[in-house]
């Protein structure tokens, strides 16, 4: 088989799989950092039992986030060798300063939160609960700095057979990265606030924990309520304006715009087939989506007809991908509103069914982050670095299709296996409850 | 000294910081496949549960401070040890999740399979990061377009091999040494008993791959005696090689922690100073080598990622300091911990 295409299977399953643990680890500490602020000023226990339990669920998913997330630190360079030569100057930068300035301090301060309760002062504590936030989200940060770097170059100059950099702070605040950043780190802060309030529910439908369930539920559905309306408004509507104004075709091929029009519409609706590229069974908005994007209903939008063939991402799988995310954010504010009204109702704790989707709700996030995370990389193509360096180009020359297929076999039953286990650990300690948390006794 | 040399030597302090720290725990991890009682193996895991995450991210760290300041090394040594380093990463991810998952279901046989896991994924990378520091000694086969030429078996060579055996044992005896400072009685005890043999061990590996290095690299000696600096290292290499046993029968633990952190930084210093200003020798032909100034990013990068460096470094070394004051003292098992 072809190596490129194995290179790209690799990366895609190895980020992919990583990708399920950061997003609730972010959410799950910012969380945390509520609850511990809440415990610290009320002194409620509940609050410290809360805090117990999901710091227990954050260590699980953070020990496979890492795991999963040192393989990521090489692939540039086993994978990606002519790449790493060609973006080094300017795309190692971001990763080292990830490692200085955020993984130090998160798994610092993890170790602290959730070992040193009994150790250190509750100011500190609650200080070290903050860095691990801090921390994760900083982690955030570089890491999305780097692939903005890819999705709109800036700050550097063509030299010596290599993109070098010219200005550093251009690099970094690169056109697409504070929107690109903002979006990913509200979609991490959704996925916590849907694992907290599943897990909550679940309680409730067993009538078990039930004091715990009501105060972790009445936090969750507050935090995820906010999270999930700023998703769509602002951050979805910008960084889709964004996409639209720095990236004209991975804007056309993500709405399904194949040819060109004045007054473009919006489409909600649609079966996309490839060749020739259409849509099928349409429901669209005239004019909407040339007044999202450009302010004006009768803006004229390039259609993807207007690029060279071989500068168009494939179409399908980004219009596809692109449009479950939508559905799916759309879904989460749905659900919060309901969950939040019926709160405020006194309803939600007798509303079984509300319970019910909002417990099998929890992996969805998780798969919107996915489907955004496709939208970006995909839509990218044929390009690693927009108009700069094609993918084609970027994989290592050394490694056969041999090498990368013994990988691709290796992380594919070890992500197997810790996935499943993951999982099954999960299911598990939330069956266990808040309760079991203390009664661990020293094995002799 | 230019922003090429300080670079150089900003990776070795990494490199030296990641063996350093990670090596107590890869060394307990590594003891951890002798222990003989449940509860000699929940001390061994809390004795690094709460700073075993921080350690490794010395690793990660280094990985980027080479992406960023010497991207050709990153490229061509990454990819040319493809099948070595996914094998160093799968044995990392079994030891990151082993000491999470082993204490989450109450049964022997899912116990003493992280307990392998966490053994293995210890043993594997302490040995094979060694093998990997060996073929950079000895040179890797390289082209004139800085690419990678050799294969999965030009890695497994005596040399490197020796040098792969030789970390392990000093990683061992950095964890039995960490492990007697952490824990007291009956297990420490036992943990005292294998410090004389390991470090007999690595006395006697490190001098067979001195004299191993003159036969097979002879270009990192030449020229050594005559620096004052070589001097400086090895005389300080040879007191805390010596020290370690002197402090061990005192019974000052924490000194002789520290003289192997010593011996440690510089075995590893004397390397690198050995290379410099080559990052990679070239096998063979060396006017192929990777060097601080063909292998490295530009001087706006290397002078950027120093004012990063400078900025991060002093608040990650004094919150590491404080998290290491918060666990210091003999492991306890508490509610908390694994």
């Amino acid at each position: 088989m072809d190596a490129l295409l194995l290179a790209r299977l690799q990366f895609a399953m190895t980020i992919g799989f990583h990708f399920l643990f950061p997003p609730l680890t972010i959410g799950l500490a910012w969380l945390l950092v509520v609850v511990e602020t809440l415990g610290w000023r009320t002194r409620e226990e509940i609050y410290t039992q809360i805090g117990i339990f999901f710091g227990k669920v954050l260590g699980l998913t953070f020990a496979v986030g890492v795991a999963t997330g040192i393989v990521m630190e090489f692939q540039f360079g086993t994978n990606w060798a002519q790449y790493s030569k060609f973006v080094g100057d300017i795309f190692g930068a971001p990763l080292a300063a990830e490692g200085i300035f955020a993984f130090f301090l998160e798994s610092g301060f993890l170790g602290l939160y959730l070992f040193g309760r009994h150790r250190v002062s509750r100011g500190v504590h609650w200080f070290s609960a903050l860095m691990v936030a801090l921390g994760s989200t900083i982690s955030a940060f570089w890491i999305l700095v780097a692939n903005s770097w890819q999705q709109t170059p800036s700050g550097f100059v063509l030299r010596n057979g290599r993109a070098e950099m010219t200005s550093f702070a251009d690099a970094v605040f690169n056109p697409s990265m504070w929107i690109r950043f903002l979006h990913t780190f509200d979609a991490a802060l959704i996925s916590g606030a849907f694992l907290m309030a599943g897990i909550a529910a679940y309680y409730l439908l067993r009538n078990r924990e039930v004091a715990f369930a009501k105060t972790a539920m009445r936090i969750a559905v507050v935090f995820g309520l906010v999270t999930s309306v700023l998703e769509l408004i602002p951050l979805g509507h910008e960084h889709t304006r964004q996409v639209a104004h720095t990236q004209p075709e991975k804007f056309a091929a993500i709405e399904g715009l194949y040819t060109t029009q004045e007054g473009a519409p919006l489409v909600f609706f649609a079966i996309p087939t490839t060749k020739p590229p259409q849509l099928h069974g349409t429901l669209e908005i005239p004019g909407l989506l040339s007044w999202m994007a450009f302010g004006d209903p009768q803006a004229t939008i390039k259609g993807i007809n207007e690029f060279p063939a071989d500068e168009i991402p494939p179409l399908w799988l980004t219009f596809v991908s692109f449009h479950n995310m939508v559905v799916l954010g759309l879904l989460f504010i749905l659900l919060m509103l309901l969950a939040a009204f019926t709160l405020w109702r006194g309803t939600l704790w007798s509303n079984r069914r509300l319970l019910k989707a909002l417990l099998w709700s929890i992996p969805l996030p998780l798969a919107a982050c996915q489907l955004g995370w496709i939208t970006a990389e995909v839509g990218r193509q044929p390009w690693i670095v927009y108009r700069l360096l094609r993918t084609s180009e970027a994989a290592s020359i050394t490694v056969s299709a041999g090498e990368i297929l013994f990988s691709i076999i290796l992380f594919g039953v070890v992500y197997l296996f810790l996935g499943t286990l993951y999982v099954y650990l999960l299911v598990k300690k939330v069956k266990q409850g808040p309760a079991s948390v203390h009664g661990k006794e020293v094995l002799a | 000294m230019d922003l090429n040399m300080i670079w150089f030597l900003l990776v070795a302090v990494l490199l030296i910081g990641y063996a350093i720290l990670d090596g107590f725990d890869l060394g307990v991890g590594v003891l951890h496949l002798f222990a003989r009682s449940e509860q000699e193996r929940r001390f061994h895991i809390n004795a690094i549960g709460p700073v075993w995450d921080g350690n490794e991210v010395w690793l990660l760290t280094a990985g980027g401070a080479l992406f960023a300041a010497f991207p050709i090394v990153y490229a061509t040594v990454f990819s040319g040890f493809y099948i070595a380093l996914m094998l160093l990463l799968t044995a990392l991810i079994f030891r990151a999740v082993s000491m999470e998952f082993r204490g989450k279901v109450d049964s022997p046989r899912w116990r003493r399979l992280w307990d392998w896991a966490f053994g293995m994924g210890s043993l594997l990378p302490a040995l094979l990061l060694g093998v990997a520091f060996g073929n950079i000694l000895r040179g890797i086969p390289l082209d004139g377009d800085h690419n990678f030429t050799g294969s999965f078996f030009t890695l497994l060579n005596p040399y490197a091999l020796l040098i792969g055996v030789l970390s392990l044992v000093l990683f061992t005896m950095h964890g039995a040494l960490y492990l007697s400072m952490k824990t007291e009685g009956e297990l420490k005890a036992r943990v005292g008993g294998w410090i004389s043999p390991l470090w007999i061990a690595m006395v006697a590996l490190y001098v067979l791959a001195t004299v191993a290095t003159l036969f097979v690299s002879p270009f990192l000696l030449s020229g050594m005696t005559g620096n004052p600096l070589f001097w400086i290292l090895f005389v300080l290499l040879l007191g805390s090689v010596l020290s370690i046993p002197v402090a061990v029968k005192a019974g000052k633990e924490g000194r002789a922690f520290l003289a192997s952190s010593l011996t440690i930084a510089c075995m590893i210093g004397l390397s690198a100073f050995s290379m410099f200003p080559r990052l990679v020798p070239a096998l063979g032909d060396l006017t192929y080598s990777l060097t601080i100034y063909n292998a490295s990013s530009s001087q706006r990068t290397l002078s950027t990622m120093l004012v990063i460096a400078l900025i991060g470094m002093p608040l990650v070394i004094a919150y590491t300091i404080f998290i290491y004051r918060a666990f210091k003292g003999k492991v306890s098992i508490t509610p908390d911990s694994y």
